[in-house]
């Protein structure tokens, strides 16, 4: 799973360099983003604009590095792509995230 | 034509059988739904549908099929068969593996928890009985079948 961080003005960006988030890859995102997160400032925004499919797993991955952050920090998406919007939003999810429409909007708004 | 995984060989078998069906059959674990979904997705019958369509139908698919890994197949392993054929009525979608027959012998409701409540699973059912059409499973000699219909919608331009 290669996931990449990046540090921004306000926020840790993580970039998901891969086109999936599925059951074959879900406990790896999960531990690669606890790692990623491990100390870092209270915002992380999470680039999913190179995943072009996220199953149900996938969806309680993100849904369990949202719970691993705690109440203290914030985990906002960014870059959802058609299916993975339709994921989220069929689920309610999308009610539950900040999401951004791109990287560059999730950059210019502090939360 | 039949072509198999590289990196898994023997592990996933795609056949188009003729022009408006496919099969593809599997081993029951979540790489090889990732690489027969990928294989089906690269036939020139679901290269028909459009963008719309061809999320849905993998949605559906991935969650049938990791089901089927995970539950059926929780204490073995064995194969998984899914064909497709497309008419004028959408998408229809057979699943046959040989794994443990679903509990009390009918399918999960696919209640959705709160979203407030944070859950991590339990998307599965919802999103294919969302998404889906004519659901039916049944058992026989010892094999779950899994039925059910994707309408083909054209999106609005």
């Amino acid at each position: 799973m290669n996931l990449s961080a990046q540090p921004g003005p306000n926020a840790l960006v993580i970039h998901v360099n891969e086109d999936r988030i599925d059951a074959a890859g879900a406990i790896q995102f999960k531990e690669r983003m606890r790692e990623l997160v491990a100390g870092s400032e209270p915002r992380v925004l999470l680039d999913l604009s190179q995943v072009a499919f996220l199953d149900s797993s996938g969806l309680g991955a993100v849904v369990a590095v949202l719970k691993m952050m705690g109440p203290d920090r914030k985990l906002e998406l960014a870059g959802l792509t058609h299916t993975v919007e339709k994921v989220f939003r069929l689920t309610r999810m999308d009610t539950i995230f900040c999401i951004h429409h791109n990287l560059p909007e999730g950059l210019s708004r502090a939360s | 034509m039949q072509a198999e995984s590289p990196d898994f060989p023997g592990r996933v078998k795609t056949e188009d059988t003729g022009q408006d069906a496919a099969r593809i059959v599997i081993a029951s674990d979540p790489m090889a739904v990732r690489q027969g979904l990928a294989a089906l997705f690269e036939s020139l019958l679901l290269r028909r549908l459009d963008d719309a369509n061809r999320g849905k139908a993998e949605i559906v698919l991935a969650e049938a099929l990791n089901n089927i890994v995970e539950h059926a197949y929780a204490d073995g392993s064995g194969e998984i068969e899914l064909t497709i054929r497309l008419n004028s009525r959408g998408l229809n979608c057979r699943i046959v593996d040989q794994g443990a027959p679903m509990p009390k012998g009918a399918l999960p409701r696919g209640q959705l928890a709160p979203a407030d409540d944070l859950p991590e699973g339990g998307f599965g059912w919802y999103l294919i009985r969302t998404l889906s059409e004519d659901l039916s499973y049944s058992r026989i000699e010892g094999q779950n079948q899994l039925t059910f219909r994707l309408t083909t919608e054209q999106s609005p331009a």
